[in-house]
């Protein structure tokens, strides 16, 4: 079959109403007699509610209702789907997580909500909000993971003092690991902050919860990533109302980069009081609740050793880490530091023996979760760190290292899949071309002659690599089952042709910025030979949709784009059945393209439309068949994929400002096949910026009180255009060898690859100027740079 | 209080409270809701909208402010046929948005910025979008998307005559140009 719109850099057909101002996101959602929540937050990282006073705010006309925790003290918390055990064997300590505090209770994180005001207006609401009379007792708070585990620490959950969450051991036996690592001849160890930073996707997270007393159905309409994963939490763990009675539509989204995976307890609320008032509810996030109450990302604390023989050839790594969760496990959050963290510590390398030993901790700030790479960021800064430095260290060429110890190329068809020591098996990988690539853009020796000059000059240059690795598609259902996920990560599609030809395409992802309305109907219209113009997707909706898992984890196009191909086939497979008895020849004698069947070697054929017509006007029809032409398929992977790449960062440092420029960042990724070459390089665009925006510019800062001291666009810098160079971009193709497409996925591949990159290469130049510094703390800040030289 | 002003080319008359945003009367009275609201600090740029040809963020003035006013918001940037502005145009043709969210305030920027100057570098046009924050793209389309539009488009670009048909010629823009 020829491939039309496979591979082409199609214009992307969602983009019309959002440039024309079309969008529509939940809160530009109007429902008739709407009124609006405005939550009463805890000003304290940690305090006890003595009482709550809001006859005062009732009486404000226009308020509706208040509710405060003791309304709902009886409903469940919102739940966490991933179970992590401690190394013996105790189960994961899992604190309810409720919708507001309750009298007598602890606020855990600055933010935690106390009530909750329901009015005619957003303004009355918030108005009535600063006449609820809190009486707080204002209790110590750490915010910093390392202070959790200290002797005397303030405790986040009186249940467990230790503050402990869970520990997690993986890899081969530390003694194993400890045996090759004694066998060094050089050890590179690195102690460094893998810091807090705030996914910050632009549209705030909204909510409407509707009830109608009629049917007896609530409708919540949600900023979310993963519509029926919602559904499922609210119904039966949180608010214990039947499934089928609940409809939940994620409309547009303005991004969600992991942040709108979560079931966040505002979610369950609205939909709650919705029912309570029979009238609906909504509830939109302001940027300053977004920085308190939006999971954040990454906040480990790490010690990281890599040896290596004589040679240069890795011997061992080991690995001990200190993780946060906040104050409350979020959906995925037990996974991140573990099974999506641990899991990739072999990176590219052949390093023979590998331990991590994680501590995951309870602090009194929001919950961390996946953030866009989700642990893979946090491996790949380690090991790559590890490897610049190592290389500087050791007076080695940290490209050559790199090729020292890669993996051989395998492509997981002739050749097996590589056998990680971390329990992945990666599907195929082909790592020497993509650095390769990348030091050819980059002109590595005239780059080399260039920084040699520079070190004499005021500004020294510097180049950082980074060779990843990662895990995406997320996936096979039996893998994470045995590894705690409490759900499983297959996709549902539909493919529904019409009478006439036309076709619709329901998919269980969620677009919220990934282009699906055009990726996934290149795919269609391709496989049946179609104009694009003929084929529709719809996501988003519970209603409308099957079953589905959402998106996340780079999995939209290798789960749900394998479960269309499913359905495509089962189309195409019953289509041939009525094209060969219209055309009366056996289904062996038709070949299909080009939109039609044909019987092979002749001029006779029929149409896909004259097919779709037939199935559903079966007048002249094959005996025994079902009309019509709808199929639903769900996909199961059989592996993880690993796409992989090179990203290479050159820097300019200023000696007498510590100033940093970002000359050049270089990224080639090898995402496997590419339907939409423009989407993915539009996704691999915002990952670099994003990975870089952590190197260079972003970070909570926590006080001694566990306050958010920059929680505002104002406080908390990102990267701005003027910050940041054009990308020079190129791709190399590996094929995934276990899913129809090929594909690997490319929406967090940026941002796992260019963070360290950026980093290597602050201190590639500080080395040049014969600042022999092995770490500068993230994000790299002028005075932080210039102090590491001073 | 009483407002009076031309919101994309139309006679408005409204009674708002005073503390009332430009945005807010923009999204909830007249259901204009490209212009959108992510921070609340004015550091976004995702409410821009021009008053008088000139962009500025609709979260950080009154409605008040804009009586008696021309506002165009990203619902009046199209010509009435629907042909897009070169922006608009530009935006889809380099993948210059992805979730979308910022885009509105993006192009709002960047019509003013091709006001005053037709043909920016790649450097003023980063310098121009410094108030505006997109977390999708890097940037690096939207910088392509406003270089294509520059490139495609018409005569009208001068920087004294207004770029699209809903908008009014601004004094500001004449003074700075």
């Amino acid at each position: 079959m020829s491939n039309k719109f496979i591979g082409q850099s199609v214009k992307r057909v969602e983009d019309k109403r959002f440039i024309t101002g079309k969008g529509r996101y939940t809160d530009d959602i109007v429902l008739p007699g709407m009124l609006h929540a405005h939550f009463v937050r805890s000003p304290y990282a940690h305090a006890r509610v003595v009482s709550v006073d809001t006859a005062e705010a009732l009486a404000i006309p226009g308020v509706i209702a208040v509710y405060t925790g003791d309304d709902v003290a009886a409903i469940n918390g919102v739940p966490c789907g991933w179970q992590v055990n401690f190394r013996s064997g105790e189960t994961m300590r899992e604190p309810k997580h409720p919708m507001l505090i309750a009298t007598g209770d602890t606020a855990k994180h600055a933010g935690d909500p106390v009530a909750v005001i329901i009015a005619e207006t957003k303004e009355i609401a918030i108005d009535a909000s600063e006449a609820v009379n809190v009486e707080w007792e204002e209790l110590p708070a750490i915010a910093s993971p390392a202070d959790a585990l200290k002797e005397g620490a303030p405790k986040v959950h009186d249940q467990f003092p230790d503050n402990t969450a869970f520990d997690w051991t993986f890899g081969n036996p530390i003694e194993e690991v400890d045996a090759a690592m004694a066998t060094a001849a050089h050890t590179t160890t690195l102690d460094f902050i893998n810091q807090r930073v705030v996914p910050n996707a632009m549209e705030p997270r909204a909510y409407i919860g509707s009830y109608d007393n009629v049917s007896d159905k609530y409708t919540l309409y949600t900023s979310t990533q993963n519509p029926h994963l919602i559904r499922l939490l609210m119904c039966a763990f949180v608010l214990g109302i039947p499934e089928h009675k609940v409809r939940v539509v994620g409309p547009d989204v303005g991004g969600g980069f992991g942040s709108k995976i979560y079931h966040y307890t505002e979610e369950a609320l609205v939909t709650w009081a919705s029912k309570q008032l029979e009238v609906p509810v909504k509830w939109t996030s302001d940027r300053s609740e977004a920085f308190l109450m939006d999971a954040h990302g990454r906040d480990h604390v790490t010690k990281a050793e890599m040896g290596f023989d004589a040679d240069g050839n890795i011997v061992g790594l080991r690995i001990k880490t200190i993780a946060n969760m906040g104050a409350y496990l979020s959906t995925f959050a037990p996974a991140v530091p573990t099974y999506l963290h641990g899991t990739l510590l072999q990176g590219l390398y052949t390093t023979p023996k590998i331990n991590i030993d994680m501590t995951c901790v309870f602090t009194h700030t929001v919950a961390v979760d996946a953030y866009r790479g989700a642990g893979r960021p946090e491996a790949t800064y380690l090991l790559e760190r590890l490897m610049d430095l190592a290389a500087l260290e050791m007076g080695k060429d940290p490209a050559q290292l790199r090729f020292q110890n890669f993996i051989p190329a395998f492509d997981g068809v002739t050749q097996p899949g590589y056998q990680t020591q971390v329990a992945l098996q990666y599907d195929s990988g082909n790592y020497h071309p993509v650095l390769e690539r990348g030091l050819e853009m980059l002109g590595y020796e005239d780059f080399r002659a260039a920084q040699k000059e520079a070190a004499s000059t005021g500004k020294l240059l510097g180049v950082g690599f980074s060779t990843y690795v990662e895990a995406c598609g997320i996936a096979p259902s039996a893998v994470v089952g045995s590894l705690g996920a409490r759900a499983g990560l297959y996709e549902s599609a539909q493919v529904r042709v019409q009478p006439t030809g036309k076709v619709s395409v329901f998919t269980g992802s969620h677009s919220h910025g990934q282009g699906h309305e055009t990726t996934f109907v290149q795919v269609v219209a391709d496989k049946l030979g179609i104009p694009m113009e003929d084929v529709d997707l719809v996501h988003g909706d519970s209603d409308t949709v099957a079953f589905g898992m959402g998106t996340y984890g780079s999995r939209s196009l290798a789960v749900g784009g394998s479960a269309i191909m499913k359905s495509i086939d089962k189309v195409l497979e019953k289509g041939a059945k009525i094209a060969a008895h219209k055309l009366e020849c056996a289904e062996g004698d038709l070949e299909y393209g080009e939109g039609k069947w044909t019987v092979k070697g002749t001029d006779k054929s029929i149409g896909f439309g004259d097919v779709a017509l037939t199935a559903y006007v079966p007048h002249v029809y094959p005996a025994g068949l079902e009309p019509g032409l709808d199929f639903s398929s769900f996909y199961d992977p059989a592996n993880f994929t690993y796409p992989f790449g090179c990203h290479i960062a050159v820097v300019e440092v200023d000696k007498e400002t510590g100033k940093t420029t970002l000359k050049r960042m270089i990224a080639v990724d090898d995402v496997g096949n590419v339907i939409n070459p423009m989407i993915v390089d539009g996704q691999i665009h915002g990952g670099l910026a994003q990975g870089i925006g952590q190197a260079m510019f972003e970070g909570t800062i926590y006080d001694e009180n566990a306050q958010l001291t920059n929680g505002s666009y104002m406080d908390y810098c990102m990267p701005r255009a003027d910050d940041l160079p054009m990308f020079e971009t190129d791709r190399k193709v590996t094929p995934c060898p276990h899913n129809p497409l090929g594909v690997k996925g490319a929406g967090e591949a940026g941002a796992i690859g260019s963070t360290p990159a950026v980093v290597n290469a602050v201190i590639d130049a500080l080395w040049s100027g014969g600042h022999k510094v092995k770490d500068i703390l993230m994000p790299m800040t002028s005075e932080r740079v210039w102090r590491a030289m001073n | 209080m009483q407002i009076n002003l031309t919101v994309n080319g139309k006679a408005r008359k409204a009674e708002v409270e005073d503390r009332t945003l430009l945005v807010y009367y923009l999204r909830e009275k007249l259901g204009l809701t490209g212009a959108h609201v992510a921070c609340d600090t004015s550091s976004c740029g995702a409410c821009t909208v021009h008053l008088d040809g000139v962009a500025v963020k609709s979260c950080t003035l009154l409605a008040a402010q804009a009586d008696g006013c021309q506002v165009t918001t990203i619902e009046g940037m199209a010509n009435a046929d629907g042909t897009l502005h070169p922006l608009q145009a530009g935006f889809k043709e380099c993948h210059g948005l992805q979730c979308g969210f910022c885009t509105p305030g993006m192009i709002m920027t960047a019509a003013d910025l091709l006001k005053k100057n037709p043909h920016p570098s790649e450097t003023e046009i980063r310098v121009a979008l410094e108030g505006n924050i997109c977390r999708c793209t890097g940037y690096h389309n939207i910088v392509e998307s406003i270089l294509w539009a520059a490139q495609h488009s018409n005569a009208p670009l001068a920087a004294d005559s207004h770029l699209w048909t809903n908008d009014v010629v601004a004094k500001e823009v004449v003074e700075t140009a």
